[in-house]
């Protein structure tokens, strides 16, 4: 019975990995090879179709000499660094103000959290109309008689960005509360009922025990909000199409225009590759501690 | 794992607990006002729009906007409403989630049950694949769906969810049959049971949970997606996402703010449901793909 396996045996042997393979197989394809034709790309003449004459790194050269490059990621920093930090903060915030045991976290908790189930487009469309002086919040500030009552962001150079980061925490900032809120609850009280017999006070509670013990949740949220943020494509379309002017460009949407529009698709590739680059920094590190510790 | 009901055991003076709770009801209004905005203005006559306050109810109430949202509005050269592009939605969504979440179990199944010397690697790089700035594969992806005869047609669509939607799928039952008693499995194994078989019998009757939280993510993500349905499709396999867009930013005729409204409503409606009917499997799928385990 035991010897010359037959090939009922040696399929059921195999029958694992022949049903993972399709979706191997899909995935070195579709995301990693297409990852090395685009990195590719961003070494060729490519304009309006993929050519392969190569040109080393003239197309980084450009991209880097561009001001329209350089208008997106100076956006893409400041829109990062403020839809994370606030986004923490109101998380942050909400999540401890929920587990003061609360008299409706119940009804709270999901309307802080729908903005999620929504699409950018949606989101966006709404802001755009809130947000529009014409019919918005300006317009009903003067309709009920604050005539002098300006709020104009979305149509200013200079303050249209900023309306993006409001959009963006709106959406999102429901999320990372959530996140806070289970790592708040998995701490243990008993610790704190110690530190509270020694008399220490809210505020330093919060401070020394809590907060640190929330080091996990701080590092998803990070991790997540950032590789949101790099990936903002469908809310600025929706609420500024990338303006007024190029006043709220940021990559995913330059890359975008670049290749499909302007027919520069060696730059739009290059750009890409960069976006790639700066997600994979955060993510592989992450994602290889993730992995390494359920071992 | 989901929220926990476990309160902190800090304890708070009145002043203190008052403005705790009104802080906590401010940003109740701030996540809801964006949606009675929509709402109130969605079942006004436009000239109440122009001329008025947007947080005010109607005067006169009307459900025209909505009618002419779903059939009537022009969106691109057609007037056609969202209507065909709703349909479109459903005919991408339906079977990109089903088959999305039939291959996540499958791999989620070997990678936990069936483990091989290099299989966490290859669950690594399934993973990487869920969180890539996409804009990384439209070049090729729109070659290959040329190629294939794909472009322009919803089973392209489909393709493109399936391939970039299975990494969270094998994720979510990876983990919880991770948490499933390997010793059955085995045991099922000595009195003959085949690889299927076990699939079949043992793991997928005890995978309701995980199975909602799975298609409610992709069902969510993919209605939700823009990038892919803008970049791939055409008239007849565009989704509502991208009509919404088009409707909004279309800069003839009059701008009809209320049928905006409208619009964003009924592209916002079917994943607003599935949230309010199952918003606890969709937090729970939001909380595997960030804290892991």
């Amino acid at each position: 019975m035991q010897s010359a396996p037959d090939f009922k045996t040696r399929l059921q042997v195999w029958l694992p990995k022949l049903v993972l393979s399709p979706s191997i197989a899909m995935v070195l394809v579709f995301v990693y090879g297409f990852i090395l034709f685009t990195v590719y790309l961003s070494f060729t003449d490519s304009r309006i179709l993929p050519s392969y004459g190569w040109v080393g790194w003239e197309n980084y050269s450009k991209l880097f000499r561009l001001s329209h490059w350089e208008i997106a990621i100076t956006n893409m920093a400041i829109f990062a660094l403020l839809y994370m930090v606030i986004c923490t903060v109101i998380g942050l915030a909400l999540a401890i103000f929920l587990d003061q045991k609360i008299r409706g976290e119940g009804a709270l908790r999901p309307i802080y959290l729908y903005p999620m189930a929504l699409s950018f487009i949606v989101t966006g469309t709404a802001w755009k109309w809130i947000l529009d002086p014409g019919i918005g919040i300006e317009n009903t500030m003067h309709s009920l008689g604050w005539e002098s009552f300006a709020f104009d962001w979305i149509k200013n150079r200079e303050y249209a960005l900023y309306t993006v980061v409001l959009a963006a925490v709106w959406q999102t900032s429901g999320f990372v509360m959530a996140m806070f809120l289970a790592g708040l609850r998995g701490i243990d009280n008993e610790i704190l009922k110690a530190a509270q017999m020694d008399g220490a006070s809210n505020w330093n509670l919060y401070r020394r025990i809590i907060i640190p013990q929330l080091r996990p949740a701080f590092l998803s949220a990070f991790v997540i909000l950032a590789h949101l943020a790099i990936k903002t494509y469908d809310l600025v379309i929706a609420l500024t199409g990338g303006g007024p002017g190029r006043a709220t460009e940021l990559p995913a949407t330059f890359m975008y225009s670049y290749t499909f529009t302007r027919n520069q698709m060696g730059i739009g590739a290059a750009s890409a590759t960069i976006m790639l680059m700066t997600i994979a920094a955060i993510m592989v590190p992450y994602l290889y501690a993730e992995l390494r510790e359920k071992r | 794992m989901s929220v926990a009901s476990q309160d902190t055991t800090i304890r708070t003076g009145r002043v203190t607990r008052a403005l705790i709770y009104l802080t906590l009801l401010l940003f109740a209004l701030f996540y809801l006002m964006p949606l009675f905005v929509m709402v109130v203005n969605s079942l006004k006559p436009l000239h109440e729009i122009t001329s008025g306050n947007m947080m005010a109810l109607p005067e006169v109430w009307t459900i025209e906007p909505w009618r002419k949202a779903w059939s009537e509005a022009q969106i691109g050269v057609q007037a056609t409403g969202l209507k065909p592009y709703f349909w479109n939605s459903i005919k991408m969504v339906v079977p990109a989630v089903f088959l999305s979440t039939m291959l996540g179990a499958l791999n989620g199944y070997v990678l936990t049950k069936w483990r091989f010397r290099g299989d966490t690697i290859l669950f690594g790089l399934m993973l990487f694949a869920c969180f890539i700035p996409f804009q990384i594969v439209l070049i090729p992806m729109a070659r290959v769906l040329g190629i294939f005869g794909l472009a322009g047609t919803t089973w392209g669509l489909v393709l493109v969810h399936l391939v970039y939607g299975i990494g969270f799928t094998t994720l979510y039952f990876r983990n919880y049959y991770a948490a499933f008693p390997t010793e059955l499995v085995r045991a099922a194994q000595i009195d003959g049971a085949g690889f299927f078989q076990i699939f079949w019998r043992i793991l997928l009757p005890s995978s309701g949970p995980i199975i909602v939280v799975s298609v409610i993510w992709q069902f969510t993500n993919i209605w939700n997606d823009f990038l892919f349905g803008a970049s791939f499709a055409d008239f007849s396999s565009q989704p509502m996402t991208v009509a919404l867009n088009n409707l909004v930013q279309s800069s003839h005729g009059v701008k009809e703010y209320n049928v905006h409204f409208a619009a964003a409503i009924l592209a916002a409606l079917p994943t607003l449901l599935v949230y309010i009917v199952a918003g606890r499997y969709f937090v729970r799928g939001l909380m595997a793909g960030s804290v892991k385990g």
